[in-house]
């Protein structure tokens, strides 16, 4: 055993230290480089305050929008959450393809499991970065104070970001087997989602055919939940608990899906020329 | 693939048994054997596409074997890769590392994935030693090809590794620089009694630092031995004629 190594750290089945050592090696960009962190913040204050106008606009001449107050703004804060945490999770991959280091994380002891775990954190930290401000915007602008959501919310954000991170793990899958050819995913996949998932209207308003698509969706359930929260004051647990377990089955198609990606990528040798 | 806990070879801290590796309509490595004792320096020689990069990409688990066996310090690489990468290195001309962190925050990170203890100290005789004491707090970006050489070679040893495998560690370097390089590498293999693989296209080099140069051509070893026995076989003076040697087919070894 070498002499610098700690032989309870190296032997260490998952070992948080090493997830540590990737978020700080994140964070440490992230204060280095503030176009980064203006860039997490910007987009959600734009879409909320594009938004918000929006609703504010339509309650005027409509008094079910005037009574379900933020229904509008609420739904975009959520697909924010959906569509955050997944952009955060592959952007927080991509970093290492554009610095070309994955190379050297491959070849440490870093394990897959304990990667995961710390683009999931790194994810966490960038959605906080950049939803706070634009709900805190929300409540003196339109009136809408989504943390009076309460323990609702905690559900919701949970629910969200894991379909999030299922499908962040699928592209970073694809990315290790096809390269940064494949990087537009991490940009555009999620958005298949918005019509399906019914962001801003209920499931009833989709075509016969293609409501049973919208309820595999586990957000869809979020966004039924949130309208029935808002328009009914009524937390239906039911959806969270449908919401949850279909995200159970997405995150473990994902871990095996990402799993077979990357023994694809070995026995490619995509690899040893991780690019284009 | 035959699963073995112990190396065949005792004395072998770097095993290769059979190994191939196909791609769709390519045969990279084509049944190569060899072994490193522990302590020793070995050259992996060929010209492009002799199948050195895939044969390093094989024993560090970044490319699958089509078939074969490689243990590393008595693991099988194939299923315990885990319990050994901590007492690996490498370093490419072909990763970097991230360019907005400082020398410093890079050896930090790399530092915590090996579970090197004491990190701070061990970053502070890395920095002594390798004299990156001037630039440890300026970001990986802003270096010299020279000064980033000089912190790749501080990550390959910031967990003090057993087994170390350098792909072309002084390509694009300046001869003075190159030397300094060179020149720590064999006080690192006196002082710590390491094993070293080392690919090169520079014979000056692998004839001044390797104890033994495996030759490969189209996947296959086509050759093995010291450098001394190497020039003597093929009746040169310098490496650099017996690689050509072998390139191009121009000669084989005297007497064969």
């Amino acid at each position: 055993m070498s002499h610098a190594v700690d032989p309870g750290l190296a032997a260490a089945r998952f070992s948080f230290r090493r997830v540590g050592a990737m978020v700080l090696r994140h964070l440490y960009l992230l204060r280095s480089s503030w176009p980064r962190t203006v860039e997490i913040i910007y987009w959600p204050i734009m879409q909320v305050s594009t938004w918000g106008f929006l609703q504010l606009y339509v309650n005027q001449h409509s008094t079910f929008f005037a009574q379900a107050v933020g229904i509008l703004v609420g739904a975009l804060l959520m697909w924010d959450i959906l569509s955050r945490s997944q952009i955060g999770f592959s952007i927080t991959f991509l970093e290492e393809m554009w610095s070309r280091n994955m190379g050297n994380l491959l070849m440490s002891p870093l394990k897959p499991s304990e990667y995961i775990v710390s683009l999931m954190v790194m994810s966490s930290i960038r959605l906080f970065i950049g939803l706070i401000p634009a709900t805190l915007i929300a409540i003196p602008l339109f009136g809408f104070n989504i943390w009076s959501l309460g323990f609702g919310l905690g559900l919701f954000f949970a629910a969200l970001m894991l379909t999030g991170w299922a499908l962040g793990l699928v592209i970073a899958g694809l990315i290790l087997r096809h390269g940064l050819g494949a990087e537009g995913l991490a940009w555009s996949l999620i958005f298949l989602m918005l019509p399906l998932c019914c962001v801003y209207y209920p499931v009833a308003q989709l075509p016969a055919l293609v409501q049973p698509i919208a309820w595999m969706l586990a957000p869809t359930y979020v966004f039924e939940g949130l309208r029935a929260l808002l328009i009914e004051q009524r937390l239906r647990l039911d959806l969270m608990a449908w919401a949850f377990a279909l995200d159970l089955v997405y995150f473990s198609v994902a871990a095996l899906v990402f799993s077979r990606l990357l023994a694809a990528a070995r026995a490619s040798g995509s690899l040893v020329q991780l690019g284009e | 693939m035959p699963a073995s806990p112990e190396p065949t070879n005792p004395a072998a801290v770097i095993e290769v048994e059979n190994l191939f590796k196909a791609y769709k309509t390519v045969q990279a490595v084509d049944g190569i054997t060899f072994s490193i004792p522990r302590g020793r320096i070995v050259g992996l020689l060929g010209g492009n596409g002799a199948g050195k990069t895939t044969t390093i990409g094989m024993i560090m688990g970044l490319v699958s074997p089509s078939s074969g066996r490689i243990s590393v310090l008595g693991h099988d690489m194939a299923r315990e890769r885990h319990a050994v990468l901590h007492r690996m290195n490498f370093e490419s001309p072909y990763v970097d590392m991230p360019h907005r962190l400082t020398v410093r925050q890079n050896l930090t990170v790399f530092g915590m994935l090996y579970g090197v203890a004491r990190l701070g100290e061990r970053i502070a005789r890395l920095a002594a030693e390798l004299a990156l004491g001037d630039f440890l707090d300026r970001r990986a970006g802003q270096l010299s090809a020279g000064q980033k050489t000089r912190v790749a070679l501080a990550k390959a040893l910031i967990n003090d590794p057993e087994v170390l495998l350098l792909d072309e560690p002084t390509a694009s370097l300046d001869p003075d620089t190159a030397d300094w390089v060179r020149g720590h590498i064999e006080r690192y293999r006196a002082d710590h009694d390491g094993t070293i693989l080392l690919a090169s296209h520079n014979m000056g080099e692998v004839e001044r630092l390797c104890d033994d140069v495996i030759m490969m051509k189209q996947g296959r070893i086509v050759d093995r031995g010291s450098p001394a026995a190497l020039l003597a076989r093929y009746g040169r003076d310098d490496l650099e004629e017996v690689f050509l040697d072998i390139a191009r087919d121009r000669r084989g070894p005297i007497g064969a």
